[in-house]
């Protein structure tokens, strides 16, 4: 192996790029099988988009970490959109597809009118908003703070709350019923939703959010059978893709000076995964219906 | 005292009634089936007992040390259900009171109430198999088991034997005959099935053009079964 590379692998830069990576890796794969199963796939979608035009609004005006307006946005639009969208789903479904895309074009009109006048007086590429770009320019030390801080917000309150998500994923209505405050718990998701596309935005940018939530969950569900078994697993693959994307980014810098994007290097991992856990469900034998 | 009284209840959407004027009890012991053709508002009426859903006017009140949050429900089976991984275990643990405290975690007391309810519905040999992968009949057992772990009074079942065979139909009958009869548990059973209706039912609210509430006896002799026979003889099977 390349010496170059060896030593890179063991600087503080990389180890703190590989903390970050595997925390949101971790934090997305949490709420995977909840947004497939609730049918809210598209909204992580939707608030990915939101957050990429807030994001854009904040490079233009300079403000050095966009992260603390994109946040509090992301949150209470997925709030809004959750909240109001839970009695009148078409209605619910059309608003989300103009807030996204609006936010979609306003943000990147934004970008190509400003180009330079990105924080810090680094020019900040659209597409490292969109597909991810990790790396020590926009890996600012206040941002990696923020990221462990959140990542860990994330995981609390998704195992303070575990029985109550299942609950609520599972049949709403029987835990209304029953006495759930299923509105404070439908918070809680969207609130951890909105969370999670910020964090991973970082990673593996706005438009590919969406495959680290869904990718991981979907493949555990082809294997395992109980909710636990199968969160337990779409962490541990989560977690695996993406230390392996970020390996296959450093050699292929190192080894063949070729430098890939290490978001769309995750997703191709999960993707491979799931394809491995399709098959293995195939020949498990349970594919009767 | 009654477990359950409605007074004068009209329900309907957005100002436009579909029932109104419904007026019942349910005592301790009792086996209510709620009758009528689609569309009557039997769903409707259930989700009010349940208050999910405010009626447009009436009241709907718990007594005898029920409440409202007391009540165990099968709900009839949604989309979601049919492809969600979980395990028997953890869907009949989601029915106990623990979910409604803050803990992060469910009470010793929790776990005995919900091993307790999988022996009485006899499925405790499927405690760690995958929920949707149990046969019709294996799953309403599992979703009655969590009903159960919810209330020790009343139990609302919404079509518990639709889509299932004439066998498991017929067990499951006996299961919630048997709970009614030797747990008194009350029971309020929304059915399409008249013929067992008559066969357990101690009381009957019929929804429809024409209101009927009262003992079965009383509802053998009146009009309004003549009216649903009559339906039944032409538009079900």
């Amino acid at each position: 192996m390349n010496e170059d590379l060896i030593l890179f692998l063991q600087e503080p830069y990389f180890l703190t790029i590989l903390l970050v990576t595997v925390l949101i890796a971790l934090c997305a794969s949490l709420m995977g099988v909840t947004l497939v199963l609730k049918r809210y796939s598209l909204i992580g979608d939707g608030l990915s988009h939101v957050a990429f035009g807030v994001m854009s609004v904040a490079i233009v005006a300079g403000v050095t970490n966009d992260m603390l307006v994109v946040f509090p946005v992301t949150v209470i639009t997925a709030i809004l959109l959750l909240m109001g969208g839970q009695k009148r789903m078409i209605k619910g479904d059309s608003a989300l597809a103009m807030v996204s895309v609006g936010a979609l074009a306003i943000g990147y009109l934004l970008r190509s009118a400003f180009p330079a006048s990105a924080a810090n007086g680094v020019s900040s590429d659209v597409c490292d908003t969109l597909f991810g770009g990790l790396n020590l320019l926009t890996l600012s030390e206040e941002k990696v703070r923020m990221c462990i801080i959140l990542s860990i917000v994330v995981v609390l309150a998704f195992v303070l709350f575990y029985h109550k998500i299942f609950a609520v994923t599972f049949d709403e209505s029987f835990a209304a019923a029953t006495g759930s405050n299923t509105t404070l718990y439908n918070l809680v998701i969207a609130v951890i939703i909105a969370m999670i596309v910020v964090l991973g935005m970082q990673l593996v940018g706005s438009l590919l959010i969406s495959a680290l939530v869904v990718f991981p969950a979907m493949s555990a569900m082809r294997v395992f059978k109980s909710f636990r078994s199968v969160t337990i697993c779409s962490v541990v693959i989560s977690v695996l893709c993406s230390f392996f994307g970020l390996l296959v980014n450093a050699v292929c810098s190192f080894q063949y000076h070729l430098e890939i994007p290490v978001g769309p290097t995750i997703v191709v991992a999960d993707i491979v995964v799931f394809l491995v856990f399709s098959l293995m469900g195939l020949f498990r034998g349970r594919r009767t219906a | 005292m009654a477990l359950l009284s409605c007074q004068d209840l009209s329900l309907g959407y957005e100002g436009k009634a579909i029932l109104e004027h419904i007026s019942f009890a349910v005592n301790p012991g009792d086996y209510l089936c709620i009758v009528g053709e689609n569309g009557s508002g039997k769903s409707t009426l259930m989700q009010t007992i349940l208050g999910l859903h405010h009626p447009l006017r009436g009241t709907v009140k718990t007594g005898d040390g029920l409440k409202q949050n007391e009540i165990g429900y099968l709900p009839q089976q949604t989309q979601v259900q049919k492809d969600f991984p979980a395990s028997v275990w953890e869907i009949v643990l989601s029915g106990c009171p623990g979910r409604q405290r803050l803990l992060p975690f469910y009470t010793k007391e929790d776990k005995r109430l919900a091993l307790q309810n999988l022996e009485k519905m006899g499925i405790t040999h499927l405690k760690k198999r995958c929920y949707r992968e149990l046969s019709g009949g294996q799953q309403q057992r599992v979703l009655l088991a969590r009903a159960l772990c919810a209330t020790k009074k009343l139990l609302l079942l919404d079509e518990p034997v639709s889509g299932l065979d004439p066998k498991v139909t017929a067990e499951m009958y006996q299961l919630i005959e048997d709970l009614n009869r030797k747990e008194g548990i009350t029971v309020i059973m929304i059915s399409h099935d008249i013929r067992s209706t008559l066969q357990y039912a101690t009381h009957v609210l019929h929804l429809g053009a024409e209101v009927f509430f009262g003992t079965l006896q009383a509802y053998l002799s009146s009009s309004a079964l003549v009216g649903l026979g009559r339906e039944a003889g032409t538009s079900h099977e």
